[in-house]
């Protein structure tokens, strides 16, 4: 046991354990090593990766409706297929990018944050992988059959039923939403138990970094939204395809059904995009205020409130249909009690900022950028919460122009800064600043030009999700501008791939620590080593990395260093509790996720498909839990003798 | 000069929502100014630090000042917003406290994409349809019933009210008044598919008198045609396809699923607010509607040029 700053040292047996670590954790440099890889960060880069590239994507397509909106009576884009791009461009943003880039992040951090070596259930998040590439190529294989969405991302019934949904559009939605959502239910299935029961020995929640707060908070928020809209999904199939009559009112059925099902994941949905968000923001704060978080206490209730209350706005989105006046109103009340946690945290940050001594860095920058143009969102939001003036902007430009706000304010921008921070640990090189500088003015201002006119624009009276206006309207003008804002955010978008391609290719190399960050996974190795730590921290405090040395073990000894495993600790104060046997890499979480796609594919297309198709993911199902015998006995070894 | 503005009321619920507007805009305007100068303010006072190991020990003063501050901004946001919330509900109360002694009864149904109006009355025989016009009384209250025949679309006059959702099963109301004279635009406002850009409603205001006069106008059958190629033109329509879908009241085309064309020619706009309504613009509408609104319901028509023309020259007359 060393004695000394609460960062693992090296041991002086540390040359030995390190290798023997890592020859028990690296995957072999075979094409068949990267697919059954099981390790969370090679994971959770993947995620990170995957979900940029369908952010570019879904920006293209933005791109298109901008042009296409440029001018009254354009021709570009008919309406079909502004249709399909304005419904793909929804579909992909929120299903595609913005849930999984935020779980992808958690992934990489959360057991680094925590200190521990891998998460709880790694084969589960490796099969979430193969779930999520599958069900978004998919979908836009579709698009590129002319078989995109087309009843927006909100499928509402029935534009997207069985009499009015054209072809098997709406049915390529249903299924593969339904599909790819599996991976945000196992990812949060996995971060959530990483967090509560694999964190280092005397890290007790009360020591529990604020970004594991945040995506344990949305991590539960996840397990309990999710499942609605999945259900709803298949409940709009049946009707498709087995001629239910769930949402057919001439039966009985009643398509606001639909909309509340959608909606009561549809809110929080934005909640769990802006909750890791906020995580990241109240990560990268400190480091940069040279100080500890003011009001951490507080920051951590409003994240539970906030994921509280998220639960109770849904029919703020459905004002305008004929639910009861006197439940309206209590929406509004529940719409303004949930900008009072946001609000909390504002408060708490600025004091930070205010107390500390900060370092305006690149990170720090894309915080400013979401402190304004969030703040637009949220008070943009709070006049959606009142019933009358939602009676005008509702389904109007106006929303177009809060969501943006909310989402790129709220998500988008502290996954820059988020980015910005965490690359040179991910990657171990680093970004250049003026680079940075560059890509936040030329987003920063080319976003608030692209959006702020659309304020303007629903107050006079421009619906959404119209593929074009006459010119007499008067809206071509501020549609010109908003054009133009589209332009100058993808030469920021540019300037930001050229920053990233530089730093891969010759970027100055990362020490451990660049920012002097005060949490655990400045302590790893940049890029941590496939182990993350030597020896499992011990921690004293909340800034491990900022705090004097203590008296007592630093270090956790005693676990194997040639196989994979690792310390289960208790929920509240991380005690150690039992050894944990990780499992290794294998081919069956993929296999068993490509199995699952294929046979809802197939469904889509015949009946037998559903009956038939299930062989498949049921051997691979199997397999995947079939006992190893010689990863038994070696687990018996362990526990005789350690 | 028609009108389009939610921000430019011409009826008492409109104003209701502008006077939640203008005061509601101001607070946020008031809140951002304040946040933003806190943090430019506190990002300037503190600037120069270094990456250095920072003491975790707190500055005890700092920390209760902030705390102060903080606790006193919590207090204040939760203030606006109760004060908010007060006068969001209260706005709520003024719009469903519209008087309606001697309210006109309106129905509306919209379809994909068009609008149909029917003013009901007692006698059947002087209940009429109409289609993407909707003709108001100034200064008179009106319940208008809102149905959806395929898919969910919303009614909504941003001058005059906020918007109410039609939902196929569910039947919902609306009540409006217009104080002012004009011609206003109404949009669906629900994605109702391919042609939801193109779903508009032209909303009339007239005075009292004005009012009747087109109530009996509109009550009254298609005027008998003149001339050689309008009175060839109703034959083709009522031997052609056309009446299996519209209906012109005199006649025998009683077609429901498509506009009522009794009174066509008095109307600003074909296509349900695509074009304005010209005989250059009718000729190409039916000769191929695809050209113009891709995606509508109806179909092309290859007709002789003569045939075109006697067909216009007939619904022209349809004033």
């Amino acid at each position: 046991m060393t004695a000394g700053r609460s960062t693992p040292e090296t041991p002086d047996d540390a040359p030995g354990a390190a290798a023997e670590l890592d020859y028990a954790w690296s995957d072999p440099p075979t094409l068949k090593g990267w697919i059954c890889t099981v390790d969370h960060k090679a994971l959770g880069r993947r995620f990170i990766i995957t979900a940029l590239l369908f952010l570019f994507a879904g920006g293209v397509l933005g791109g298109l409706m901008r042009h296409q909106l440029a001018h009254p009576e354009n021709k570009l884009l008919g309406p079909d297929a502004f249709n399909q791009v304005f419904s793909m461009h929804g579909t992909t943003m929120m299903f595609l990018f913005a849930v999984p880039v935020m779980q992808g992040v958690a992934l990489y951090l959360v057991p680094l944050m925590v200190g521990t070596r891998n998460t709880a259930f790694p084969r589960m998040s490796s099969c979430a992988y193969w779930v999520y590439l599958t069900g978004g190529l998919t979908l836009f294989a579709g698009f590129a059959c002319n078989t995109g969405a087309d009843a927006g991302w909100f499928a509402y019934v029935p534009l997207a039923g069985p009499e009015y949904g054209f072809g098997k559009r709406p049915d390529f939605w249903n299924v593969l939403v339904n599909f790819t959502e599996a991976m945000g239910l196992m990812l949060a299935v996995d971060l959530s138990t990483t967090i509560l029961k694999m964190r280092a020995p005397g890290m007790s929640l009360q020591r529990m970094p604020l970004f594991a707060w945040a995506t344990l908070v949305s991590s539960i928020m996840i397990i309990f939204a999710m499942p609605t809209v999945m259900l709803g999904a298949n409940l709009v199939q049946f009707d498709r395809m087995a001629g239910t009559h769930f949402f057919n009112a001439a039966e009985g059925g009643d398509p606001l059904l639909w909309q509340h099902m959608f909606w009561y994941f549809g809110h929080p949905e934005v909640y769990f995009i802006f909750v890791p968000a906020l995580g990241f923001i109240s990560a990268i704060i400190p480091t940069f205020a040279r100080r500890p978080m003011f009001g951490h206490t507080a920051i951590v209730l409003s994240l539970i409130t906030t994921g509280f209350l998220s639960f109770g706005l849904w029919v703020h989105h459905m004002y305008a249909t004929n639910v009861p006046e006197l439940g309206k109103s209590f929406f509004t009340a529940m719409s303004f009690m949930i900008a009072i946690p946001t609000a909390v945290q504002i408060f708490c940050w600025i004091a930070t900022l205010w107390l500390g001594r900060t370092q305006l860095k690149s990170p720090l920058l894309f915080v400013t950028g979401f402190f304004v143009t969030l703040v637009i969102g949220g008070l943009t939001g709070v006049m959606l919460g009142s019933v009358p003036l939602d009676l005008q902007a509702h389904d109007t430009q106006f929303v177009v122009a809060h969501l943006h706000y909310v989402l790129i304010g709220g998500a988008l921008f502290p996954l820059f800064a988020a980015i910005y921070y965490w690359f040179p640990k991910v990657y171990g090189r680093l970004l250049s600043e003026t680079l940075a500088k560059w890509h936040f003015w030329l987003l920063f201002i080319g976003f608030n030009l692209t959006f702020f006119p659309l304020h303007v624009l629903g107050l006079a009276g421009m619906p959404r999700r119209v593929y074009t206006y006459t010119a007499d309207t008067g809206w071509g003008t501020l549609q010109f501008v908003s054009w133009v804002g589209a332009m100058i955010d993808d030469v920021g978008m540019f300037v930001f791939i050229v920053n990233i391609a530089y730093a891969l290719w010759r970027g100055r190399k990362a020490p451990n620590d660049p920012w002097g960050a005060g949490s655990l996974e400045w302590a790893a190795s940049s890029p941590p080593a496939p182990y993350n730590f030597v020896r499992l921290p011990i921690v004293a405090s909340r800034e491990p990395l900022w705090s004097p040395p203590v008296d007592g073990p630093r270090q956790v000894i005693g676990l194997s260093t040639r196989h994979r495993e690792g310390l289960v600790t208790t929920v509240l104060d991380a005690l150690p509790d039992v050894r944990y046997g990780y499992p290794s890499p294998s081919i069956w979480p993929t296999a068993a996720a490509l199995g699952v796609g294929f046979w809802l594919i197939w469904s889509i297309f015949s009946n037998k498909g559903m009956l038939i198709g299930l062989i498949p993911p049921s051997i691979a199902f199997i397999a995947w839990y079939w006992p190893d015998k010689k990863e038994s006995q070696a687990e018996l070894e362990l526990e005789k003798r350690p | 000069m028609t009108q389009n503005n939610a921000l430019d009321p011409a009826g008492p619920q409109a104003a209701a929502i502008g006077q939640l507007w203008w005061p509601t805009l101001w607070l946020c305007v008031f809140v951002f100014v304040a946040l933003m100068a806190a943090l430019a303010w506190g990002l300037w006072r503190s600037r120069g630090g270094s990456t250095a190991t920072p003491a975790t020990q707190s500055d005890e003063r700092g920390e209760r000042s902030a705390r102060r501050v903080v606790g006193a901004a919590v207090t204040l946001s939760t203030l606006l917003l109760t004060g908010l919330l007060v006068a969001s509900v209260s706005a709520d109360r003024a719009l469903a406290s519209l008087p309606l002694a001697d309210a006109l009864a309106i129905r509306v149904t919209a379809h994909q994409w068009w609008w149909e109006v029917t003013y009901d009355d007692a006698d059947p025989q002087r209940s009429f349809t109409t289609a993407n016009e909707l003709v108001i009384p100034v200064g008179r209250p009106v319940v208008v019933t809102l149905q959806a025949d395929d898919v969910i679309h919303s009614f909504w006059i941003p001058n005059l009210h906020g918007k109410k959702d039609m939902i196929p099963g569910r039947v919902s109301r609306i009540e409006l008044r217009a104080d002012r004279a004009g011609t206003y635009v109404g949009r669906c406002a629900e994605y109702c598919g391919l042609e939801h850009a193109f779903m508009a409603l032209d909303v009339l205001a007239l005075p009292a008198d004005g009012f009747d006069t087109w109530l009996a106008r509109e009550r009254s059958d298609a005027a008998e045609p003149v001339g050689d190629p309008a009175r060839r033109g109703r034959e083709l329509f009522m031997t052609g396809s056309c009446m299996l879908c519209h209906a012109i009241q005199g006649t025998s085309a009683a077609g429901r699923r498509a506009p009522d064309l009794t009174h066509f020619a008095s109307r600003a706009h074909i296509g349900a607010g695509r074009v304005a309504n010209t005989p250059q613009a009718l000729a190409a509408w039916i000769e191929d509607p695809q050209k113009i609104k891709p995606g509508a319901n109806m179909p092309a028509h290859l007709l002789a040029p003569a045939d075109n023309a006697a067909l216009v020259a007939y619904l022209e007359t349809l004033r």
